[in-house]
């Protein structure tokens, strides 16, 4: 299992060279290793579906009690197998589609990187892991929304896409590390066991919600959902992806997975349930009004992850089963639907479904299978579409609360989704021909076929043989996502009954909708002003409002004036030893004065005069001759207190600083005069509060030591181990060689600088 | 003599600080100066001055007679200096460098040239 | 940078040597006595400084024969490879080792991976030093 992730991750970076080699057929080749990772997972099958869960672990950060464990149950499998599965379809389609770019190996890097990501994020077991595997996904994505970086567009929305899901991937890193405090654990296979103490516990509210905004923004819930269609800028097989099986799924797996342990509470069901049907009718709504084939489809799929949180905060045992159908439904429709669009845009240029009309005879195959999928997408018997939507409308009208509102939102959705299939299943392939910018001269090739082939007519199969998917895995999902064995099962007739009325009810309405969906178009025109005030532009006002503040601090603190930095530093450090030692009643013993030598007195007295002079002097020969002093007389400070060694360094380098300032100092200007006497003053009192506190912080210390000092190690061992009688020595090259190795460094480094800055002029020279 | 070391290592802090405050860039060298020798002597100081015993073994011992004084400040110290002196170097030298560039040495002037 | 004075230019021939002698005396008695690699290789530089003084950039170039950066990373990677021996007797990364032996004139000998260390450290001192120094003084013409 973790060889079956990292080596996603190992391809991903050597596909650039594997594409270099093999040229056109990269496409297929690459796709080799989802192929195989798709078996591998088909394997795991067999036990899965009779309701095993397998735990894989290796340790990871044995210290922090931190394992790389994996999860494999009914709910995980099912989004292995559409990432891996559709993600052969995408990547060979992409080596067509991309063909020729000269970016095709970079794509290939990311794609595939995103592909491991997001299976490490669906098979994760431990909470860590998982987070990690979720903001690499959103990385990847943010790669992968801005693939076209020379387009100014493609980068800011991808920026908007990164800054919506990594804000709350923020929150939700907060929510699992309460919720690893509340269910006692880091791995998910326990915290799911332990539903009831997690929903007792004291954070149950916060973590819950923390962990809401992460699935939200993630799953493009509203208010969360403008993100997504923006993400259209991203190259189709991309949107594809993103939009089937992946990256806005991710959500959506975060609440089917963690169903066990936090649902089943009121805040759950109404935030989730009332939040999805919202999001639901909002996106079938904005995908109704749209025209661009993209955009429509991205909609749509703001409508599915819409119902697919709301059924999984409704949380029956025929609202899960519907989620599980859904999902599946809806990934197999809409990865069919994207890779169509791309066609449409590849062989005939034409990105918005005005620009289309009677291509069937052009593209017949497309034509086939998008119709399909389109079918499935309207909810039309006998598809797979059709089963999910039944149990949805099913578990609506079920739904233990809110009722009526959920039915309403529902009704209409069901409505206005068969317009949306309409629009996308009839007007590009029927009616007179329209003439698309560039004229198709051939049906796509089987590379950009295949996919759309396949996952449409598995619509198709799974809507005839429900069974099928059901015992395979669906039943196996949902029970994962319930926490407890489905015994619903999916068939595709239910009888006369409610759900089949609606269906057929809103199979006529969205008809007539579709009819009349030009005035509908026109009628409904206000929406375009009142999105203006919608969410994102909040989130545009935000993004203007950290810039500005960003450039307000910027040009508070970081004003150019040295001096302005110095008293920051300075007040900040006096301020916050002066408040730590007035919190901790830091005192200073009595003041001995006694026992001062003559000779003491002496070199203190040269010290300090030294010191007044260079501070104090005009001339700059004058101050480099006080320095010189100076530097010599704490040199004999050192040789008194027995610190030989010291002292020898202290003479010999401060020889060596008074050529260095010799040499340097003297052409420069002599000193000048710059400040007022009102300045001085007020620099002069800054200077000496920094003084005096250390004066205080040293005579603090004096009396106390808090630890014994480990130098008595260092004296004790310097002989027994470090076979040296200098132990200053022993300690540099030995006992803390570490530390001397990062000093000479650092010293090799200033070296390196200086030698570079004076060869730069140099050659400025010239 | 800890307590007056007290006193002129507060000294020699209040005095690097004050010339890093001026506004000549020649200043802010001698500041720096000031400063490094403020840092070792406190870091000395603190450690405990202890005199007429250096941490020195005779041939044949295996610990000092005695007490001796701290190895460690004084090894600290001891690289302190030394990294001192090449980060004095740099800094001189980007001064000096700056000062080419921009013919100024007062800072304020220097910073107008950032525009 | 040429002092001109012949006291100066006489003194710098003969210290030279000597002082160049004394630093290494230092590097390889600090381990026991006061001395050791920052302050051997402070000494050798400021020999060699003080030489710069007494003739001329040329010359002290001459004498140092190799250019200071190459004495600078030869000091690094010294100071690099001491570090590695005891991660191949099993110890932590740095842990200091010994070998004793008998050479022929010298009697009984010890050499350690904390030899080359201090080595390391003179060269990287005597490198760091000599590039700002020679490299000014050379700016300065």
């Amino acid at each position: 299992m973790l060889y079956a992730i990292l080596s996603t991750f190992l391809l991903a970076a050597a596909a650039p060279a594997v594409h270099r080699l093999t040229g056109r057929a990269s496409g297929w080749v690459l796709g080799l290793l989802p192929a195989a990772l798709f078996v591998y997972f088909l394997s795991f099958l067999p036990a899965v579906s009779s309701g095993e869960s397998i735990v894989l672990a290796w340790p990871w950060l044995p210290g922090l009690d931190i394992q790389l464990s994996f999860l494999v149950d009914g709910l995980s499998l099912l989004f292995a197998l559409l990432i891996s599965g559709i993600g052969f379809f995408i990547v060979t389609y992409a080596g067509r589609y991309l063909e020729g770019d000269r970016d095709l190996g970079r794509f290939y890097v990311i794609i595939l990187a995103f592909m491991g990501s997001m299976l490490g994020l669906v098979l994760a077991d431990n909470l860590v892991a998982m987070f990690v595997f979720w903001e690499l996904t959103s990385i990847t994505s943010y790669l992968l929304i801005g693939y076209n970086h020379e387009n100014a567009d493609a980068r800011k929305y991808a920026l908007q896409g990164l800054f919506v899901t990594v804000g709350g991937g923020l929150a939700l890193l907060a929510g699992i590390i309460m919720l690893a405090m509340a269910g006692g654990s880091w791995e998910l296979s326990e915290i799911l066991n332990n539903g009831d103490v997690v929903r007792e516990h004291a954070l149950y509210l916060p973590l819950l919600l923390l962990i809401l905004i992460g699935a939200f923004t993630k799953s493009a819930q509203v208010p969360f959902h403008f993100w997504l269609p923006r993400a259209m800028a991203a190259p189709t097989p991309v949107s594809a992806y993103l939009h089937s099986a992946t990256m806005v799924k991710a959500g959506v797996y975060l609440l089917a997975r963690l169903n066990p342990s936090l649902g089943g509470t009121d805040i759950w069901f109404t935030t989730l349930a009332l939040f999805g049907a919202v999001t639901m009718f909002t996106g079938v709504f904005l995908a109704f009004r749209s025209t661009g084939v993209k955009k429509v489809l991205a909609y749509s799929t703001v409508m599915a992850l819409g119902t697919l949180t709301m059924l999984i905060g409704i949380g029956t045992e025929t609202a899960l089963l519907a989620a599980m159908a859904f999902l599946l439904a809806h990934s197999l429709y809409k990865g069919a639907l994207f890779m169509v669009a791309g066609i449409l845009d590849h062989e005939a240029g034409a990105k918005d479904f005005l620009q289309t009309g009677g291509l069937r005879s052009a593209l017949p195959v497309t034509a086939a299978f998008a119709i399909l999928a389109a079918l499935s997408l309207g909810g039309v018997i006998p598809l797979f579409g059709f089963v999910a939507k039944e149990l949805m409308l099913e578990a609506v009208l079920d739904a233990p609360s809110l009722g009526g509102i959920l039915a309403l939102l529902a009704v209409l959705t069901a409505i206005l989704g068969v317009a949306v299939a309409a629009i996308v299943g009839i007007r590009p392939w029927f009616g007179p021909k329209v003439d698309t910018p560039k004229t198709p001269h051939h049906d796509a090739p089987v590379a950009m076929l295949a996919g759309p082939a396949v996952l449409a007519s598995l619509g198709l199969i799974f809507g005839l043989g429900p069974g099928l998917a059901d015992e395979g895995l669906i039943n196996a999902a949902a029970a994962s996502v319930q926490g407890a064995p489905v015994d619903g099962y999916l068939a595709l007739w239910h009888g006369i009954n409610w759900p089949l009325a609606i269906s057929a009810f809103s199979l006529v309405a969205g008809g007539v909708l579709y009819w009349r969906w030009e005035q509908a178009r026109r009628a409904l025109a206000w929406v375009d002003r009142a999105a203006e005030y919608g969410p994102e532009k909040g989130y545009f006002k935000m993004m203007d409002g950290l810039v500005a503040l960003s450039e307000w601090q910027t040009r508070v603190l970081q004003n150019g004036y040295l001096r302005y930095y110095v008293i920051v530093i300075v007040a900040m450090t006096a301020g916050l030893v002066g408040v730590t030692a007035q919190l901790f009643d830091v005192g200073v013993g009595g003041l001995d004065w006694a026992a001062l030598k003559i000779h003491e007195v002496a070199i203190l007295a040269i010290l300090v005069a030294s010191m007044l002079f260079a501070v104090l002097t005009r001339s700059r020969l004058g101050a480099v001759a006080a320095l010189g002093s100076l530097g010599f007389t704490v040199a004999l400070v050192y040789v008194l207190y027995s610190a030989a060694d010291v002292g020898i360094t202290q003479v010999l380098v401060e020889t060596l600083t008074v050529i260095l300032l010799v040499l340097v100092l003297f052409r420069l200007p002599g000193f000048l005069n710059l400040s007022s006497t009102a300045l001085r003053v007020r620099d002069a009192g800054i200077a000496l509060v920094m003084g005096g506190m250390i004066t205080l912080l040293i005579l603090s210390t004096l009396d106390a030591r808090l630890f014994p000092s480990i130098s008595q190690y260092f004296i004790d061992e310097s002989v027994p181990s470090g076979y040296g009688r200098n132990i200053v020595n022993v300690v540099l090259v030995d006992f803390r060689a570490l530390d001397t190795l990062g000093e000479i460094f650092v010293l090799a480094l200033a070296a390196i600088g200086v030698y570079a800055m004076l060869r730069f002029r140099a050659e400025d020279r010239r | 003599m800890e307590v007056v070391m007290a006193f002129v290592v507060g000294g020699l802090y209040a005095a690097a600080i004050y010339m890093m405050l001026r506004r000549s860039i020649v200043k802010l060298v001698i500041g720096l100066v000031l400063l490094s020798n403020a840092a070792n002597l406190l870091i000395f100081t603190v450690a405990g001055m202890t005199s007429g015993a250096p941490p020195l073994i005779a041939p044949g011992d295996t610990v000092p007679e005695g007490v001796s004084a701290d190895p460690l400040a004084q090894a600290v110290v001891l690289t302190a200096i030394v990294i001192g002196f090449g980060v004095l170097a740099f800094a001189v030298v980007l001064i000096h460098r700056a000062y080419e560039v921009v013919q100024a040495d007062d800072m304020d002037q220097m910073k107008d040239t950032d525009r | 940078m040429n002092m001109h004075s012949l006291i100066l230019r006489t003194a710098g021939h003969f210290l030279l040597p000597l002082l160049l002698l004394f630093s290494v005396f230092l590097l390889l008695r600090g381990h026991d006595e006061p001395g050791g690699g920052f302050i051997g290789g402070l000494v050798a530089a400021a020999a060699i400084v003080l030489y710069l003084f007494s003739m001329d950039i040329q010359s002290a170039r001459k004498v140092l024969r190799v250019d200071p950066r190459d004495v600078l990373g030869v000091g690094m990677v010294l100071a690099v490879i001491s570090a590695i021996p005891g991660v191949f007797r099993g110890e932590a990364f740095f842990t200091a080792q010994w070998w004793e032996f008998t050479a022929p004139l010298f009697g009984e000998m010890k050499l350690s991976t904390v030899l080359i260390f201090d080595i390391g450290v003179y060269l990287v001192v005597i490198g760091s030093v000599l590039t700002i120094m020679l490299n000014l003084a050379e700016a300065e013409d």
